[in-house]
C-alpha cells in the first residue's frame, strides 16, 4: 500500500508518495537527503536523526507515511545559505568527529539541547547525547563541541 | 580560496605545515551531512540485492530452492553459487587463501554464509523475497573453538588453497585433513635449557573473545557494468586490492575494472580485501544491471570479526627477577575463511614474547579454520590479544616476585640496539619512555584512595608493541596544474583517521604552500595509483613516504622548467608564469611520481631476520580503577595513554586517534562480545552487543604523544592508528588485581566475570 502525502521539508512544501513499509530516512532519500543515515535500524544510534514537528525522532523508526503534513528539518537545513550553524563550526573546531557518518545526528541533537537548555553541564550534554553512537569514540571532542556552541550562541546573543 | 595565493607561490605559505594542525580536508561536509558515501550512491535501473544466509554451521547443500522467491513480482533474479560460476569458473577469493566463494558451493561452512542473492527493484521486494528460498543441507559435525580445530574431525575445508602470492604459504597447498591454515614459527636461542635453570616458570592461559568492528556506515557496495567494463562503487579499505581480485576473478585485465572509494564511514579492519564487491561484481554482470548491496547492522557480524585466541605463555625468570625465557603458543580462532587471519598469525605472532629482552625464545601461533564467521584484522591486527596475555603475566609474576611491576618490565624492556625476538634490532622504539611517561602522569609511586567499604581502587600499567606490515608498497602522484593549484592521487582511504589531510599537509610542506590549498582525489583506481591498503597504520610512514617523493618529484620538475624559462628560482616566483613562458598560455601538467617500498628483509626458517619491519609502534596504558566488590562494576577513574608515532604530522588528529583507539578497545575489554548458540550469533544488534557511549568514557583520559622521531620517515613520522590499543586490557585486569586481589584470565572484563572471582576468593562461589 502506498499513499501520497505532503509535508513541509527544510521549509519547502513538498509532496511524494510513500509506501506504508517506509520509514522517514527511505522517504528522504527521494529528495537526496542523506545527512540522516540508516546505521543500526533499531533506534539505537541516532545516525537517522531528523526534526519532526519541533522534536528529533530517530528517523528509520519512523513511519514514512507519518510524516504526512508536517514539519521536517534535516540537518541539510542548518546551512541555509551557506553559513555554517554554530553547532556546525564548533564541530569542526573541536575536531568532534573522525568518520563523520554519525556527526549529523550528533549536530542535530546538538542543536535541540542547546533550545532547550542554552548552557548545559557536562553531565546534562552526556545524558542528552547518549542516545547517540559514535564507533570512533569522538565523545570527549563532541562535549567540548557542545560548549563551545553554548557559549558561541551567547556570544551572538549577548 | 584566494587565486592570487597561488602565484607568490612558494612564499604563500611558507608556515609550517606538517607539525602543525589544520581541521580536515572534509569537514564542512562532514558537519553539513553533505559527505558522499557509498550509502548515497545509486545508479540508473539499479537493482537492490539481499542476501540469503545459511542457518547451520557446516553442511553439504542438498538443494536451494529460488522459485517461489523468483515468483515474487518485483525480482528480477535469484541467484546461487551455481549462477556465479557460470561466469567465473573457479569463485573463490581472499587476500592469503583462495578459499571463500563469492555465494556457498557445495557447502556452508558458518551460520550467516550467503548462499544466495535476490536481486529486485526494491530492497524490502528483495528482503521479502528472501523469506520464500529454501535451502535443504545434510548437516556435518562442526568445530567452534580454536583449541578443538587443532585436533578435530570436523573439517572445514577438504583441502588447503594457499593465493600462492606468498612464498611461505606454499607448503600449505593442497594439504588434506586439517584446519591449521598456516603454522608460524620461531626459534631464539635454547628455550629447553633456559626453562631447565630458571628460578621460577610461571605458566598461564588468556583468552579473547569474538568481537565485530561495527563501523557506523555497515558495509556497502555497488557494482555499475559499463560495456566490457565494471565500475565499483565500496566502502573498501583497499581499493586497489579489489581492482587486482575482482579482475583475477573475471580473468580481466586489471584496466577494465574501476574502483571507486568516497568517504568511509569507519572501517577498523572490518572493510578490507573482498567483502560485498565480489558479489555485486557477479550478479550486475550476470544481471547486466547495476546491483548495490547494503549490509544491516546485524549482517555486518556475519561478515569479518576479531579473532578469538588462546594464547599459552610460559616464562622462565631467574633470581633477580629477569626474564629468560619464553615460549609462547597462540591459537587464532579465524572462522571458516582464512581472509587476513594467517598474516595475522605471523605478523603479530613474531611480536607474542612482547617487547621485552629475552635471550631464549619459541613461538608457535596457529591460523585455524573453525565453523564461525570469518576473523580478520581488527584495529591492532592481532596484537591487543597478545599484549592482552604477555602484560597479564608480567604482572602475576612481578606480584609472584614482590617486585613492583614498573620496576619488573623496567629491568626487563628491550633497549634501542637490543635484538627482538625476530633478531631485528630496536630503534627509534620509545618503549621506557612511553611506559614512565604513563607511570608518571598516574602518579605510580604516589600513595592513593585505596577505598574502602564495597568500592576499593587499584592500579594498572601495561605496555606493547607492533610491528609494521610489510613489505608492501605505496605509489603517489602530484599533479601542478597550468594556474598553479595542486592535487594528490593516492589510493589511500581517509576512513575517519585523517590521512587526506595529513598527506596534503607533507604535500604543502614540500611545495610550500598550506595545507588547504591541496586537493586530495578521493581513490579511484582509474586515475589514482596503486596503494597496498589503509591498514596496520602503515599510511603515514609507506603512503607518506610515497607522498613526499611524488612532492619533490613535483617541485624539481616545476624548479627546472622555470629555470629553463630564465625564471629566478632563488627567492618567490610565480608558478603560473612559469606554464606560461613554457606552452606559451595557460595549458600543461607538472605530474610529479613517487613510489615506496621500505626496506625488509624475509625472515628465515626460525623466523630470524634482521630487518623484520621498518619501524615499531608503541603503547602504553595506565589506570587507576574502582571495583564494587558487590556487584563486579568497573568505574575506570583515570586512564592515561601515551604512544610512539615518531613526530606526529597533525597532533590534534594523532590525539583523536588516541582516545578513539584506546575507546575502542575499552569496549573489547568490558563489554564488547559476540555470543554464539550453536554457531549462530545471538547478539548481533546495539541492543545486546554493547559497545563505549558517551557515558563510558573514563572520568579523566589523558593521551600523551611521546617526543620522538622515526628515521626513515616522512618528517619524522609513523602510523598510530592502533597503539593506545595495546595497553588497555591488561592494565584494567592488572588494577582489578590491585584493588581486590582476583586475576582474571579472558575478556571481556564482564561484572559478572569479576564477581564470580571475587565471591570464589572468598570462598563463597556465586552459582551457576
Ligand atoms: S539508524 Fe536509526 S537510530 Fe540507528
Ligand atoms: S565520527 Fe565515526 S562514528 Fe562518529
Amino acid at each position: 500500500m502506498s499513499k501520497d502525502i505532503a509535508f513541509t521539508l527544510n521549509s519547502r512544501p513538498v509532496r511524494v508518495t510513500v509506501g506504508s513499509h517506509e520509514n522517514a530516512v527511505d522517504v528522504l532519500r527521494r529528495f537526496d537527503l542523506f545527512g540522516a543515515r540508516e546505521s543500526c535500524g533499531q533506534g539505537l544510534c541516532g545516525c537517522c536523526t531528523v526534526r519532526v514537528d519541533g522534536k528529533p525522532l530517530s528517523g528509520c523508526l519512523t513511519l514514512g507515511l507519518k510524516l504526512e503534513g508536517a514539519m521536517v528539518e534535516t540537518v541539510e537545513s542548518l546551512d541555509a545559505g551557506g553559513e555554517l550553524d554554530p553547532v556546525q563550526q564548533a564541530f569542526i573546531d573541536q575536531g568532534a568527529f573522525q568518520c563523520g557518518f554519525c556527526t549529523p545526528g550528533f549536530v542535530m541533537m546538538t542543536k535541540q539541547l542547546l533550545r532547550e537548555k542554552p548552557q548545559p553541564d557536562d553531565e546534562e550534554i552526556r545524558s542528552y547525547l547518549s542516545g547517540n553512537l559514535c564507533r570512533c569514540a569522538a565523545y570527549p571532542e563532541i562535549v567540548k563541541a557542545v560548549k563551545d556552541a553554548a557559549a558561541r550562541m551567547a556570544a551572538a546573543a549577548a | 580560496m584566494n587565486k592570487m595565493d597561488f602565484i607568490k607561490g612558494q612564499d604563500a605559505g611558507s608556515a609550517q605545515q606538517v607539525g602543525a594542525s589544520p581541521p580536515r580536508l572534509e569537514a564542512r561536509r562532514k558537519v553539513t551531512g553533505r559527505a558522499a558515501y557509498v550509502h548515497n550512491a545509486s545508479a540508473p535501473r539499479m537493482l537492490h540485492a539481499k542476501v540469503f544466509r545459511s542457518t547451520v554451521a557446516h553442511g553439504r547443500i542438498r538443494s536451494v530452492d529460488v522459485s517461489e522467491a523468483l515468483a515474487l513480482p518485483g525480482v528480477h533474479w535469484v541467484l546461487t553459487g551455481e549462477d556465479i560460476r557460470q561466469i567465473v569458473p573457479n569463485p573463490y577469493y581472499g587476500p592469503a587463501f583462495h578459499d571463500q566463494p563469492v555465494l556457498a558451493l557445495d557447502k556452508v561452512r558458518y551460520v550467516g554464509e550467503p548462499v544466495a542473492v535476490v536481486l529486485a527493484d526494491d530492497p524490502y521486494v528483495a528482503a521479502d523475497a528472501v523469506n520464500l528460498i529454501i535451502a535443504d543441507y545434510d548437516l556435518l559435525d562442526s568445530v567452534d573453538d580454536e583449541i578443538e580445530a587443532m585436533t578435530s574431525k570436523a573439517v572445514v575445508h577438504e583441502e588447503l588453497k594457499p593465493a600462492g602470492t606468498f612464498p611461505d604459504l606454499k607448503h600449505l597447498h593442497g594439504k588434506r585433513n586439517t584446519n591449521i591454515a598456516l603454522d608460524y614459527h620461531l626459534r631464539r636461542g635454547d628455550v629447553a635449557s633456559a626453562f631447565a635453570s630458571a628460578h621460577r616458570v610461571f605458566e598461564n592461559e588468556f583468552r579473547t573473545q569474538a568481537t565485530m568492528h561495527v563501523p557506523l556506515e555497515p558495509m556497502v557496495s555497488m557494482a555499475v557494468p559499463d560495456d566490457d567494463r565494471l565500475i565499483i562503487h565500496t566502502a573498501s579499505q583497499s581499493p586497489s586490492f579489489v581492482r587486482l581480485e575482482i579482475a583475477r576473478l573475471l580473468g580481466w585485465p586489471e584496466n577494465r575494472v574501476q574502483v571507486k572509494v568516497p568517504h568511509l564511514g569507519g572501517g577498523f579492519g572490518a572493510k578490507l580485501y573482498i567483502k560485498l564487491e565480489a558479489l555485486v561484481a557477479c550478479a550486475a554482470l550476470i544481471a547486466r544491471a547495476p546491483v548495490k548491496l547494503s549490509l544491516t547492522m546485524e549482517e555486518q557480524f556475519y561478515t569479518i570479526t576479531k579473532h578469538p585466541t588462546t594464547f599459552r605463555i610460559k616464562t622462565a625468570v631467574d633470581a633477580e627477577g629477569r626474564i629468560t625465557a619464553r615460549k609462547c603458543e597462540i591459537f587464532w580462532n579465524g572462522g571458516a575463511y582464512a581472509d587476513i587471519g594467517p598474516r595475522v598469525t605471523q605478523k603479530s605472532g613474531f611480536t607474542a614474547p612482547g617487547p621485552y629482552d629475552i635471550e631464549n625464545v619459541e613461538v608457535s601461533s596457529y591460523a585455524l579454520y573453525t565453523n564461525r564467521p570469518p576473523a580478520g584484522a581488527l584495529r591492532g591486527f592481532g596484537i591487543p590479544q597478545l599484549v592482552w596475555a604477555y602484560e597479564s603475566q608480567a604482572d602475576i609474576m612481578a606480584r609472584a616476585l614482590g617486585q613492583d611491576p614498573l620496576e619488573f618490565r623496567r629491568h626487563n624492556l628491550l633497549r634501542d640496539g637490543r635484538p627482538q625476538a625476530t633478531g631485528t634490532i630496536m630503534q627509534d622504539s620509545a618503549i621506557h619512555e612511553a611506559l614512565e611517561l604513563v607511570a608518571e602522569r598516574l602518579g605510580w609511586n604516589e600513595p592513593f584512595d585505596r577505598g574502602s567499604g564495597d568500592i576499593r581502587r587499584g592500579r594498572g600499567i601495561a605496555v606493547g608493541f607492533k610491528a609494521s606490515i610489510s613489505p608492501t608498497t605505496s605509489v603517489a602522484m602530484v599533479t601542478i596544474a597550468a594556474d598553479g593549484s595542486v592535487s594528490l592521487s593516492i589510493s589511500t582511504v581517509d576512513m575517519g583517521q585523517g590521512s587526506d589531510t595529513a598527506m596534503a599537509q607533507i604535500v604543502a610542506q614540500v611545495l610550500g604552500i598550506r595545507t588547504e590549498q591541496v586537493n586530495v582525489v578521493h581513490p579511484d583506481t582509474d586515475a589514482t595509483p596503486y596503494d597496498m591498503a589503509t591498514l596496520g597504520s602503515r599510511s603515514t610512514y609507506h603512503t607518506g613516504n610515497a607522498v613526499k617523493l611524488a612532492a619533490e618529484d613535483a617541485r624539481t620538475k616545476l624548479w627546472a622548467m622555470a629555470r629553463d624559462a630564465g625564471i629566478d628560482t632563488e627567492s618567490g616566483f610565480s608558478w603560473p608564469s612559469v606554464f606560461k613562458a613554457h606552452y606559451g598560455m595557460q595549458a600543461g601538467t607538472i605530474i610529479g611520481t613517487g613510489t615506496f617500498i621500505p626496506d625488509y628483509a624475509p625472515a628465515d626458517e626460525n623466523g630470524q631476520s634482521p630487518l623484520v619491519t621498518p619501524y615499531w609502534m608503541i603503547g602504553a596504558t595506565a589506570v587507576e580503577v574502582e571495583v564494587d566488590v558487590r556487584t563486579g562494576h568497573l568505574n575506570i577513574v583515570r586512564m592515561i595513554n601515551a604512544v610512539d608515532c615518531g613526530k606526529p604530522l597533525n597532533p590534534r588528529i594523532v590525539e583523536t586517534q588516541i582516545s578513539g583507539a584506546a575507546t575502542m578497545q575499552l569496549g573489547f575489554t568490558l563489554s564488547e562480545e559476540m555470543n554464539f548458540e550453536a554457531g549462530q550469533v545471538t547478539n548481533a544488534s546495539f541492543a545486546d552487543y554493547k559497545i563505549m557511549g558517551i557515558h563510558d568514557i573514563p572520568g579523566i583520559m589523558e593521551n600523551h604523544i611521546i617526543e620522538a622521531e622515526q628515521s626513515k620517515a616522512p618528517f619524522g613520522a609513523k602510523g598510530v592508528g592502533e597503539s593506545s590499543t595495546f595497553g588497555i586490557s591488561p592494565s584494567i585486569a592488572n588494577a582489578i588485581e590491585d584493588a581486590v586481589g582476583v586475576r582474571l584470565y579472558e575478556l571481556p572484563l564482564t561484572p559478572e566475570k569479576v564477581l564470580r572471582a571475587i565471591r570464589s576468593a572468598g570462598g563463597n562461589p556465586l552459582e551457576d
